[in-house]
């Protein structure tokens, strides 16, 4: 989940948070993929502005496309609303939160499980960072 | 399989031997049958009944009965072609023409009719066809087309007045021959409708433009000077010029075999047999029209179908027994609709007859109710028999309230509750109980699922309004709402979601899920999003990249491009008609050749690029678009192609320019967004070569214009597009075609393509035919309208980005190291290009093994 915070100076990012880009180069209900420490990673801003990030690999064809999928929302079993995104490859939907896979769509991962790393973010002073310590 | 099963021997190769044969490897499930059918016709067998749909465009292949599948069972044998000439039942073989000997355990007679030619002098003149088989059927038509291509203008004439004849005469007036039908009697469809009916019968007939003669008995056929058939002599002196006759006189059963076997026949033919089908021999079965059964010989399908059904449970050691003719008849007939059913003449003793007739509109029906004006015994329905469905399986049952009440026009009849067991298909013998068990015990939840697993409606299909009706009644029972809902985001369906977004004149996402959609906070999904994005295009039409709408777009037409297994993409410059000019074709081969992309050429006469990199994606078009290229939507759901073949500007056999009819049409409607893609072909004459009856619009041309076929595919599930209107000139032709694809995009489900679209949408081809040709709507002069607006507001939409950075910036493959490519991406080459390498081989590649893989830079022409 990214935190709006307005304190911390942007020309020293805090330790274990990589910059990734501003807000305002990413498109509302749109994803983008990153490089971040060597792994590709998809970066999403949703409508709000809240910014949130999951592994850019999609597990059920193995190819680096989730930040192509569409963005939307799932109202889960407990009522909850979560942001979601759908994978362009095979259509399965993933909690964007979490990086649960909420429906394998009938099929099965190609390596591993079938659910995303996610990565904790924060947008300060309009710069997205990605937390990449422990 | 059963060790050694008995052998059943069929002598006849019609409609009834192939439900037979069906019904038998449907119930043997032990083997204890293998079955020989003998065949005189050189084919398979075929739907008889629908003989006169091949005149308006249906290919001999689509009379096919059933599943072809039936013919490799090991247990089945059908020898075509191999009439069979003898039986010796003490020896209990049959003998062919080829003289091959089949011993039989059981042996079916399923032989048919024949047409019956009356004893008129001149019968046996050229040009004096019967109306029986696909081969008469295809000899009229080559006779006919052959006299027109000498210049003359046919004139027809059918003897015989019935079902058959005026079958016959539509299909010589679809042919363009002037038709007069001559009727002994004192009205048409004598044997089934009643004088009144038959009177606003002759109305309809006469509509069409075919003559009717009544009390008219030929006498004599004399042929013309030139040769062939020339006119006819009536015995009240009178005479009727005609080129071509056809002898519709009625049908005669086949039984000289079982004659010359010496079995016991009927007084006017047919071979005598009991209510279990069999006849004096019991090893001897007859079943359909060559059976004479409570003394009489049927001339339809339904009664032999249900012999076939008899006959094989009693081969199974079941107890069935005919259950008595269901003689109801509707007459397949474009423009005429006559439905007879039960008691039609009143013969039951104090019968009442409750009549409705409109002469100015063509309509006459009547019921037939027992004296008690309760019990429903028969029925007449002339020029509208929107009501036959459902009352014909009410035969013998009372009516709920007025009879009166079911003759009024479309919408006054009171709903019917069928019992569980009226027949609804009497076709292939299927209940209304079965219709409902196929939903509440075998889980279908469509027509389709409920035809496949019953057959109800799958021969003559005059039931299906009711069969929808029963599927509709019996899901809403059991509380499956059949949701049309898009999504748990929005609960209309498509076509209503068209609708709601056009007439409230929203254009964003936003403004529609705020009007329309579930969920105040919810923000859609893969399904809706895109459903709205496509709706939006149509209605609202702008940039795929525009403001928000970017943000609803697949991966596809969000890059503009086709997503491969690997994450790369595929690029298919637009070559309207499939030309492409020397230097098109070399500047397309350069980029591929930069860009190391593997070429193909696609199905749609065009080229595709695999291979390119998102990021790659803007450079590659600045160079098609620099050299005249244009998107060509292959990642939309959209128009895809227009294909052609080369037409008669070079072709020795082609009458019409297709390749610019298909270069305006790809033109015209390119980028117009559909619930699924389309597909146009156009041929320049009859040899059809650019297939286009496979595709959703079909033009095919003809000396006097264009022929216009609808809703055809490949694909999973392949199709052929069906005639929707002939001979059009150019101009009528776009109009219609504008109207049919936009009525398309207006009312179809998401992802439905045309042919299942035409076959659900309201009316059938017949309603889509009504609304764009005729207008039945109302709404033609909107849908000119909406076409002319995107005709007006199209533009390239690769263009269009290339000329805007800020939509550039979707295509940096990394927000934060734009010129690195996907690291992950690899290939290796084959047959002189580049392909994505498989899992093992970038396995092989870490493991230093020596696997040429490369990253998306490969080399392959050194």
């Amino acid at each position: 989940m990214s935190v709006l915070d307005e304190t911390v100076g942007a020309a020293a990012p805090p330790a274990g948070w990589v910059p990734v880009c501003r807000l305002d180069d990413l498109a509302p209900e749109r994803g983008a993929a990153a490089l971040v420490a060597g792994e590709q990673v998809a970066v999403f801003r949703l409508l709000d502005g809240t910014v949130l990030a999951v592994q850019h690999r999609d597990p059920f064809s193995g190819a680096h496309v989730l930040a192509r999928g569409i963005v939307g929302t799932r109202r889960l079993d407990d009522g909850s609303l979560t942001p979601t995104v759908a994978s362009p490859m095979y259509k399965q939907a993933f909690d964007l939160r979490t990086g649960r896979c909420l429906d394998p769509a009938g099929k099965e991962p190609v390596a591993g499980g079938p659910d995303l790393r996610a990565w904790p973010v924060r947008v300060v002073n309009g710069l997205v960072l990605v937390g990449v310590g422990a | 399989m059963h060790p050694s099963p008995q052998h059943l021997v069929v002598v006849g190769g019609g409609m009834v031997a192939h439900r037979l044969v069906e019904a038998l490897r449907d119930r043997d499930a032990a083997g204890a049958w293998r079955v020989t059918v003998l065949a005189e016709e050189p084919r398979r067998p075929y739907d008889r009944v629908a003989l006169t749909s091949w005149f308006s465009g249906r290919s001999a292949d689509e009379l096919q009965l059933g599943d072809p599948a039936l013919w490799d069972d090991p247990l089945v044998t059908l020898r075509r072609d191999d009439r069979v000439v003898a039986i010796d039942r003490d020896a209990r073989t049959v003998t062919t023409a080829r003289g091959r000997v089949e011993r039989y355990d059981h042996l079916v007679l399923a032989t048919g009719s024949s047409a019956w030619v009356p004893p008129i002098e001149g019968a046996d003149t050229p040009g004096v066809f019967v109306y029986r088989t696909l081969d008469d059927v295809a000899a009229l038509r080559g006779y006919v087309e052959e006299l027109q291509a000498q210049g003359r203008t046919v004139r027809g004439a059918v003897l015989g007045g019935g079902l058959l004849g005026l079958e016959a005469a539509g299909a010589l007036q679809a042919l363009g021959a002037r038709t007069t039908v001559l009727q002994v009697g004192t009205h048409l469809m004598s044997a089934q409708v009643d004088l009144g009916g038959g009177e606003a019968l002759r109305r309809l007939v006469n509509d069409l433009g075919v003559a009717v003669r009544l009390h008219a008995s030929t006498t004599r056929i004399r042929p013309h000077r030139r040769g062939g058939v020339g006119r006819l002599d009536l015995a009240d002196g009178g005479r009727v010029d005609a080129d071509v006759v056809v002898v519709a006189a009625g049908v005669r059963p086949r039984d000289e075999l079982a004659r010359a076997a010496g079995l016991p026949v009927g007084e006017r033919g047919g071979v005598v047999v009991d209510g279990t089908c069999l006849t004096a021999d019991l090893a001897v079965s007859a079943v359909g029209e060559v059976a004479c059964i409570d003394g009489a010989c049927l001339g339809l399908v339904a009664p032999g179908y249900a012999m076939a059904e008899v006959t094989v449970d009693r081969l199974l050691g079941g107890a069935a027994v005919f259950p008595g003719a269901d003689t109801a008849t509707k007459l397949k007939l474009a423009g005429v609709d006559v439905a007879s059913f039960g008691d039609a003449f009143a013969t039951t003793p104090g019968a009442l007859e409750v009549v409705w007739a409109d002469p100015v509109g063509g309509v006459y029906k009547k019921l037939v109710v027992s004296d008690d004006a309760r019990t429903l015994l028969g029925g007449v329905l002339v020029g509208d028999v929107s009501a036959y469905a459902s009352l014909r399986p009410m035969l013998g049952r009372p009516l709920p309230g007025d009879p009166g009440a079911y003759l009024l026009p479309a919408g006054g009849a009171p709903d019917v509750e069928l019992p569980d067991d009226a027949s609804v298909c009497s076709c292939n013998n299927v209940t209304a109980g079965t219709i409902r068990a196929a939903v509440t015990e075998h889980g279908c939840t469509d027509v389709g699922a409920v035809k496949a697993c019953t057959r109800a409606g799958t021969s003559c299909g005059s039931c299906l309004p009711l069969v929808k009706t029963l599927v509709g009644t019996e899901l809403t029972r059991l509380g499956v709402t059949v949701s049309s809902a898009l999504c748990e985001h929005v609960a209309l369906s498509r076509a209503q979601l068209y609708d709601a977004v056009r007439v409230s004149g929203v254009t964003s996402f936003t403004e529609v899920m705020a009007r329309f959609g579930t969920d105040a906070a919810g923000r859609g999904c893969d399904i809706c999003k895109p459903v709205v994005a496509s709706i939006l295009a149509t209605t609202a039409p702008a940039h795929v990249l525009e403001g928000e709408r970017a943000a609803l777009q697949d991966t596809n037409d969000h890059v503009m491009a086709n997503l491969q297994k690997d994450g790369s993409y595929s690029v298919v410059p637009r070559i309207p008609g499939g030309e492409v000019t020397p230097e098109g074709l070399v500047a397309i081969g350069q980029v591929a050749q930069d860009f190391g992309l593997y070429t193909k050429i696609t199905g749609g006469q065009r080229i595709d690029l695999f291979g390119a990199r998102i990021d790659q994606l803007p450079a590659i078009w600045r160079r098609l678009v620099d050299a005249g290229f244009e998107s060509g939507h292959a990642y939309g759901k959209s128009l895809r192609t227009v294909k052609s073949c080369v037409g008669s500007t070079w072709c020795r056999f082609g009458v019409q320019d297709s390749v610019a009819l298909a270069v305006m049409l790809e033109l015209r409607y390119r980028g117009l967004r559909s619930p699924h893609k389309l597909k146009l072909g156009v041929s320049g004459c009859a040899r059809e070569c650019a297939e286009a009856r496979g595709k959703d619009v079909g033009v095919i041309a003809t000396d006097k214009g264009w022929n216009l076929y609808v809703g055809g595919n490949g694909g999973f599930t392949p199709r052929h597009a069906r005639l929707l209107a002939e001979d059009l000139d150019t101009e009528t032709l776009v109009r219609t075609i504008d109207r049919f694809l936009l009525y398309y995009v207006r009312t179809a489900d998401r992802l439905q393509r045309t042919a299942p679209w035409v076959d659900e949408v309201e009316g059938g081809i017949d309603g889509v035919r009504a609304v764009v040709l005729e207008d039945a709507l109302g709404i033609a002069a909107d849908l000119d309208a909406q076409m002319a607006q995107h005709v007006e507001q199209y533009e390239d939409e690769w263009r269009a980005t290339l000329d805007d950075p800020e939509k550039l910036r979707r295509f940096a493959s990394f927000v934060n190291a734009p010129d690195v490519p996907d690291p992950s991406l690899a290939y290796v080459p084959e047959r002189g290009q580049a392909r994505p390498a498989t899992p093992e081989e970038r396995a092989a590649a870490e493991r230093g093994e020596p696997v040429l893989v490369a990253g998306s830079t490969l080399e392959v022409r050194s």
